[in-house]
């Protein structure tokens, strides 16, 4: 293909016009947080009258995406620990690392009646697959392990995991029915106070680590005012409404 | 080396998969190359069309489908319950399914051009020669399409040891089972184990060279119908 | 007795032919391309199927569209010959040779490696690859090839047709060989006169999908109310029989078939009693209304005009001629003619050099 010189000044021009709006914000969503983002960046852009741009994707990939020049301006992580790795090897703006949700982890059947509200259903092992998040990649994986370590189950479904490589691959492999039940993320299965479909045990925060969800403002978007912006509004009381409506705690 | 047993036995099923795949595809592969390449039938359109929609749908769509279908709710989970299998996904078998349909266009469209290149005139010539149709499948159009035999083994291979957005689909990442090496170099990726990721990956490189410059250097005009 | 009745239609294109050929020596399909000749081998072959036939050869039916009856190719007891030889690349010539013959059983085989390699002089090539091959080497491979499955018919499509002139001259005695020493009829499909009236012992005529004639050769070519003798190189093919050879000139002399008459013939030796059939232009033949002894013509021959037609060329007539029993043809103009004051039944000589009999 011949790209024409004049075609290619405007591109440039584009380009250079679209990073220098200082009314745009690009960030990275992780996966679990998509249907809360939509809500927020919704009143956000109604709000403010910045615009927000999200992509949505596993928090290990945006790592390593971050690390080679992806142009990411703000990343909402779905643990800490990838938020602080990147912190300390300078890749974010100084202090903007804060909790803005804490993940509920509930072992989830599309099935009406198939999980009780107990988990006893983990117990009585009457199934084929048990749906996870990948723990090495996963912070809901990795909780997961740890329920079901701490019940002393491990070993009794080492043969029936079957792991999702993100919380939303894990979700699907539960709402198909190719697995009876899986642990999920409540965000996923819960609106306006109550589980939306199937059945599921909402799995108490002792018996795992919490998942807390960290968010930082990354050094392409130092300037940007509109990082600033959703970083405060993120903060603030409006979205904290939407965020716990979705089964987070703050 | 920095390689784990995990990415052995990663390498192992990749391997495993592959052969059976390629396998099962020259078998199922070869009517179907042969019909294609001999009918005038209206279906052949519109078989020749599916055979090769591999080839351009992403692997997630693929994988998506197999999911659903292959599900307890879809109608192939229904029929291999009703048969007393359980359901394919999560399973090698699963796999195998999902890579022979995955990779089907790279096995039947050499095999097509080499049948369809070696044309009718042949096969009337052994005929007159008292050959029966399946004595001169056998003598005649198998010998005469060997290249294309050994270019499709070598892609439907190949292109089933690449697969990925399938057996993320409907894996469900078991060692031993569906954790091929495709898979096994997202989870170091994803798991920031980078020299790990980086020996798999590399391999993976070597090995797609070295099978394409076998493709392409032992590619001869010969043959030709004389 | 071959009985061939084939109706096939596709878009464009009918065959419908009724034949009744005789079940030995060599029966000519004469026609231009797409006049279906093709078309008739290969549904005799059973490599097409005709939607309405009937093909008998000798005592074996294998087609009777009445009785749904049609016998696959590869059960039908015939050689076919291609007008690309067709060799199999993948293997030798030897294994070519020998792909038709492993299928005969044994008992049934009545040509063997030696006789046809030989027949065909291919001997020192069995051990080599198909692909460094003349073009006319091939040919006689695959007429040796279909030869080794012993048929009870040979078709050949245009086995020369792909060939040059000069390969073609090196092809045609292998043919002659075969008309005169295996007892195979053989049905020779071509568009080219000067073969056929060198092979055929009968000629079908075909034209767009339909027999025009179909006879013995001799009386077919005579004959003026077909195209054949309209053209360029027409003429009749005379079977006679060699009555003295003169060593010192090299001259063979031939009787005409139940006849007194004779012709003399520029020829190798041959033993006395043979038969030998040459061919007769018609622009070689000239008429005379008196013996003509002192000339280079060697070949005067007593002649009755039985017909006479306008020919292609508006200056020139054919006129057919009957010298003892033997139908001749000759081209003249019309100006002669009406010098000579042509009518039927006319007494005229005939004068042939011998130079220009083909034989």
């Amino acid at each position: 293909m011949k790209i024409h010189a004049p075609r290619l000044a405007v591109l440039v021009a584009a380009l250079a016009f679209g990073s220098a709006q200082a009314d745009e914000v690009q960030v990275a969503v992780a996966a679990n947080f998509t249907a809360p983002i939509q809500a927020i960046a919704a009143d956000f852009e109604k709000d403010t009258g910045h615009k927000l741009v999200a992509s949505y994707g596993a928090t290990g990939q945006f790592y390593t995406q971050i690390k080679n020049g992806a142009p990411f301006e703000v990343f909402l992580s779905a643990d800490d620990t990838t938020a602080k790795k990147l912190e300390n090897e300078g890749d974010t703006v100084k202090g903007s690392r804060f909790t803005y949700a804490v993940g509920t982890l509930a072992l989830w059947s599309a099935k009406d009646g198939y999980v009780d509200a107990k988990g006893e259903v983990l117990k009585g092992n009457q199934f084929k697959h048990l749906s996870i998040a990948n723990p090495k990649a996963a912070p809901y994986g990795l909780a997961a392990t740890q329920v079901l370590a701490r019940q002393g189950l491990t070993e009794q479904v080492k043969d029936k995991l079957v792991e999702g490589q993100n919380i939303t691959q894990t979700y699907q492999f539960v709402s198909t029915g190719n697995a009876e039940l899986g642990f999920v993320a409540l965000s996923q299965i819960y609106k306006d106070g109550k589980v939306t479909h199937g059945s599921a045990w909402i799995v108490p925060a002792s018996l795992h680590d919490p998942i807390k969800q960290d968010a930082v403002i990354l050094n392409k978007g130092k300037d940007n005012a509109a990082a600033k912006a959703f970083i405060d509004y993120l903060k603030g009381p409006k979205a904290a409404a939407v965020i716990k409506s979705y089964g987070y705690e703050l | 080396m920095p390689l784990s047993s995990a990415d052995f036995s990663a390498i192992w099923l990749t391997v495993k998969l592959a052969s059976l795949t390629t396998v099962i595809l020259l078998l199922i592969g070869t009517p179907i190359a042969l019909w294609l390449s001999r009918t005038r039938s209206w279906w052949r359109g519109p078989i020749g069309a599916i055979v090769a929609l591999p080839l351009v749908l992403p692997p997630t769509v693929i994988g998506f489908y197999l999911l659903l279908t292959m599900g307890p709710n879809g109608y192939v989970g229904q029929f291999t319950q009703w048969l007393g299998l359980g359901t394919l996904t999560f399973s090698f078998a699963g796999l195998v399914i999902g890579s022979v349909i995955y990779s089907m266009p790279f096995v039947v469209q050499p095999l097509q051009n080499a049948f369809a290149a070696i044309g009718t005139r042949p096969l009337e010539v052994a005929a007159t020669l008292r050959a029966n149709p399946w004595d001169t499948f056998f003598t005649v159009t198998l010998p005469l399409a060997r290249p294309g035999f050994i270019t499709a083994a070598i892609l439907g291979f190949a292109h089933t040891v690449g697969e990925f957005g399938v057996v993320l689909m409907i894996g469900g990442n078991i060692p031993d089972k569906t954790r091929v090496v495709s898979v096994q170099i997202y989870d170091h990726v994803e798991a920031m184990e980078y020299a790990q990721a980086h020996w798999l990956a590399g391999a993976m490189v070597v090995f797609a060279f070295v099978v394409l410059l076998a493709l392409y250097s032992s590619r001869k005009t010969r043959m030709g119908w004389s | 007795m071959i009985q061939v009745r084939l109706h096939r239609k596709y878009s464009g294109f009918a065959l419908k032919v009724d034949l009744h050929l005789p079940g030995r020596g060599v029966t000519a399909l004469y026609g231009h391309s797409g006049s279906g000749k093709t078309t008739c081998l290969r549904c005799i072959a059973g490599l097409e199927r005709a939607e309405d036939g009937f093909i008998q050869v000798n005592d074996e039916v294998w087609q009777d569209s009445r009785i749904g009856l049609f016998v696959p190719p590869h059960k039908r007891a015939l050689g076919y010959v291609f007008q690309e030889a067709s060799l199999f690349p993948h293997l030798s010539v030897r294994a070519n040779l020998e792909f038709g013959l492993k299928r005969i059983p044994r008992s049934a085989r009545r040509v063997d490696m030696d006789q046809a390699t030989q027949l065909l002089g291919i001997g020192h090539l069995l051990e080599r690859n198909p692909e460094h091959l003349s073009g006319g080497e091939r040919q006689r491979i695959g007429i040796a090839r279909a030869l080794l499955t012993s048929p009870k018919l040979l078709l050949m499509d245009e086995p020369l047709a792909a060939l040059d002139s000069q390969r073609k001259g090196e092809i045609l005695p292998y043919l002659e060989r075969l008309h005169d020493e295996l007892d195979i009829p053989l049905l020779y499909v071509s568009h080219a006169q000067d073969e056929v009236a060198r092979l055929a012992d009968h000629i079908v005529l075909l034209s767009d999908g339909t027999a025009l004639a179909s006879g013995p050769i001799g009386e077919t070519l005579a004959r003026l109310d077909l195209p054949l003798a309209r053209g360029d190189d027409a003429g009749v093919v005379i079977h006679g029989t060699v009555s003295a050879y003169d060593a010192a000139y090299q001259l063979l002399t031939l009787q005409l078939p139940d006849s007194a008459l004779h012709m003399r013939v520029a020829h190798a030796p041959l033993a006395l009693g043979r038969a030998l059939r040459v061919k007769v232009q018609a622009r070689d033949v000239s008429l005379s209304l008196q013996a003509q002894e002192h000339s280079s013509i060697l070949n005067r021959l007593p002649v009755t005009v039985t017909e006479e037609i306008p020919a292609d060329n508006n200056a020139h007539v054919l006129v057919r001629l009957d010298a003892g029993g033997t139908p001749l043809l000759a081209r003249i103009t019309r100006y002669s003619r009406d010098q000579l004051q042509l009518h039927t039944g006319q007494a005229l000589w005939a004068q042939i050099k011998a130079v220009a009999v083909l034989a």
